[in-house]
């Protein structure tokens, strides 16, 4: 505590230098932070997940339908308690910016499995009644403020042409980590267009979503599932939800190492920046130690002080990026259409790491200087010229 | 009066690459208390290697230095570090003040280490300041003194912790003749009045001549020469 004035005094010895680091270190720990967002964002889904639901999907592919036929067949399993399904629609919301997910699904069982959805009763009770309707996610609601009664045009891509929506409920998200940017709407609006129009494609569910009554028995349930339609002409592969999302993840795989790389890449070239801006300070002081170790001060003295030093820098610009980066998060989730990271937030682990790196980088770049304080004798301290 | 500062048989050399370079030869040496002793000699004679030795700052290759019945040539570099910290004070002939600390601030550095009350250690430094002269500017910092002002508080950083031993290299080097006079003056007057045992490396006869005895070292040998 008696050598914290001489630490801040020296801190603000080289007033544009110290300012420079300072500033430095912020814009890392902001990038860091930013691309950690963008992570943590992309494997949002996979922490939404819940254990107790299953993906059953094509085996080929997620992209090729199933039959409905294999509701009722998936509903015999032993320890299946629900089965609910759904189809991606795709489609265009006024432009196509608006990105968000919007899928066909079963009215009737879709909230009972996904019961983090939160609708009030009689919007549901409406909504199962009306088949031109939607419930759709408060984000949703928000940002194009939309209010029930109000009809949501979609033009179809996957399902061509155009499709009026009332909607008849606002979920609300029951965790923090719930999306809350879907629009789900009538399987059956949907289907018996098809039948109309595309008779093919009529009767197709683009994925089943099973609950089960004991997430240890998902691999079992799981075999049990796909045995059922084996060699037929839409074998199942089915997974947990958690399993499921990580595997669109993987289909990200490079873009998410190369962030989660870059991210590190940063701190290591300001961990470099601020280890020369210490090795500078102890060069320069080199006799200022030598004076200081004559008149007592011990080893363990003089690594607080330069460690002193480079902490108060280092959390100082770690302080100020942490706090910038909450608005800039802020502002890029604001410019990011909604469904791409239904959450875009500061995760507590980004937090964590990013605090954790300006506290690695302070004390990584006091090291050499202090070996090397420690190092020079008081007689060639007092010779050196700096 | 009692030797404080024994130096025996004391031989130190350097090394540059594998050649040996002698300093100092077998020099032996008696301090009493109370002693102003001058080191005189010629540039690369070793009377700032003696010097340091006998203030603990360097080590010597062989031989004793008992101070106050410590031989500080046994100790390691923490206890050393200790022991310079309550029996030497050091007077620089640059000054070494810490430019980012005030007058006041410099002469408080050595009583950090202390287990002084941050009152106690205000005391110190006053009397200390008020002894050099300088009570009235504890808040300048050193690019706002003199030369003569600068070293002075170098002089009241040396004695506030009370150290039984003064040792100065050239402290009047880097001075005008005036603030030169007054900086023996307060030299004397430490010695005199505090009885410090101060022990002066200079090339000026003028400021050993205020010392009791003088010394001269020649290619790193001690000639007696007494005043």
């Amino acid at each position: 505590m008696k050598i914290l004035k001489l630490i801040f005094k020296n801190t603000l010895r080289h007033k544009l230098r110290t300012f420079l680091t300072i500033f430095g270190i912020a814009i890392a720990v902001i990038a860091f932070g930013v691309l950690r967002t963008f992570v943590t964002a992309w494997y949002q889904g996979v922490e939404a997940s819940a254990a107790n639901r299953l993906i059953v999907r094509q085996a080929v592919s997620f992209i090729f339908p199933l039959p409905y036929s294999y509701r009722e067949k998936i509903l015999q399993v032993g320890d299946v308690t629900k089965v609910t399904f759904a189809n991606w629609f795709g489609g265009v919301y006024i432009d196509q910016s608006n990105f968000f997910a919007r899928l066909a699904v079963d009215p009737d069982t879709y909230f009972d499995v996904y019961n983090e959805f939160v609708v009030p009763n009689d919007q549901l009770e409406t909504f199962k009644k009306e088949r031109n309707t939607c419930v759709i996610g408060a984000e949703i609601a928000k940002k194009y403020n939309l209010k029930i009664g109000d009809v949501m045009t979609v033009d179809g891509d996957i399902y061509p042409g155009r499709w009026e929506f009332i909607v008849r409920g606002i979920y609300q998200p029951k965790f923090k980590s719930t999306d809350a940017t879907q629009m789900l709407f009538h399987w059956d609006y949907v289907d018996e267009r098809m039948k109309q129009e595309m008779p093919g494609r009529a009767g197709d569910v683009g994925w089943y979503v099973v609950m089960i009554n004991n997430p240890a028995k998902a691999s079992n349930v799981s075999n049990q599932i796909d045995a059922l339609f084996k060699n037929s002409s839409a074998e199942t592969k089915t997974e947990t939800e958690s399993a499921f999302q990580q595997g669109f993840i993987q289909a990200s795989g490079a873009i998410i190492t190369s962030m989660n790389f870059i991210s590190f890449i940063i701190i290591g070239i300001i961990m470099l920046v601020l280890g020369n801006t210490m090795i500078m300070s102890a060069r320069e002081r080199t006799r200022e130690y030598a004076v200081l170790k004559t008149l007592g001060f011990s080893g363990k003295h003089l690594a607080g002080i330069i460690m002193g030093e480079s902490l108060m820098i280092s959390l100082l610009g770690g302080i100020i990026g942490l706090f910038l980066t909450y608005p800039i998060v802020v502002g890029l989730g604001e410019l990011i259409p909604r469904g791409v990271f239904p959450v875009f937030e500061i995760k507590t682990i980004t937090l964590v790491l990013a605090a954790s790196a300006a506290l690695i980088i302070g004390i990584a770049a006091a090291i050499f200087p202090i070996q090397r304080a420690l190092k020079t004798k008081i007689i060639d301290g007092f010779r050196f010229v700096g | 009066m009692a030797d404080i500062i024994k130096v025996q048989d004391v031989n130190k050399s350097y090394w540059r690459d594998s050649i040996e370079i002698p300093v100092l030869n077998n020099i032996s040496l008696n301090i009493n208390e109370g002693e102003f002793l001058a080191l005189m000699g010629p540039s690369g004679s070793g009377k700032t290697t003696l010097l340091n030795l006998i203030s603990g700052i360097d080590k010597p290759s062989n031989g004793k230095i008992i101070i106050n019945g410590t031989d500080i040539a046994r100790l390691g570099e923490s206890a050393l570090a200790k022991w310079r910290a309550t029996n030497i004070g050091f007077v620089f002939q640059f000054y070494n003040l810490i430019p980012v600390l005030t007058a006041y601030e410099n002469v408080e550095l050595p009583l950090l280490l202390t287990k002084l009350s941050k009152s106690e250690r205000k005391k110190h430094v006053e009397t200390a300041l008020d002894i050099v002269g300088l009570s009235d500017r504890i808040d300048h910092y050193p690019k706002q003194l003199s030369g003569g002002q600068e070293q002075r508080v170098a002089i009241a950083r040396a004695i506030v912790t009370d150290p039984i031993i003064l040792v100065a290299d050239e402290p009047t080097g880097d001075l005008d003749k005036n603030s030169a006079e007054e900086i023996l003056t307060l030299m004397e007057r430490l010695n005199k009045e505090f009885n410090k045992t101060i022990i002066l490396v200079t090339h000026d006869p003028h400021a050993a001549s205020k010392a009791h005895i003088i010394r001269h070292l020649e290619k790193g040998d001690l000639i007696q020469e007494a005043v």
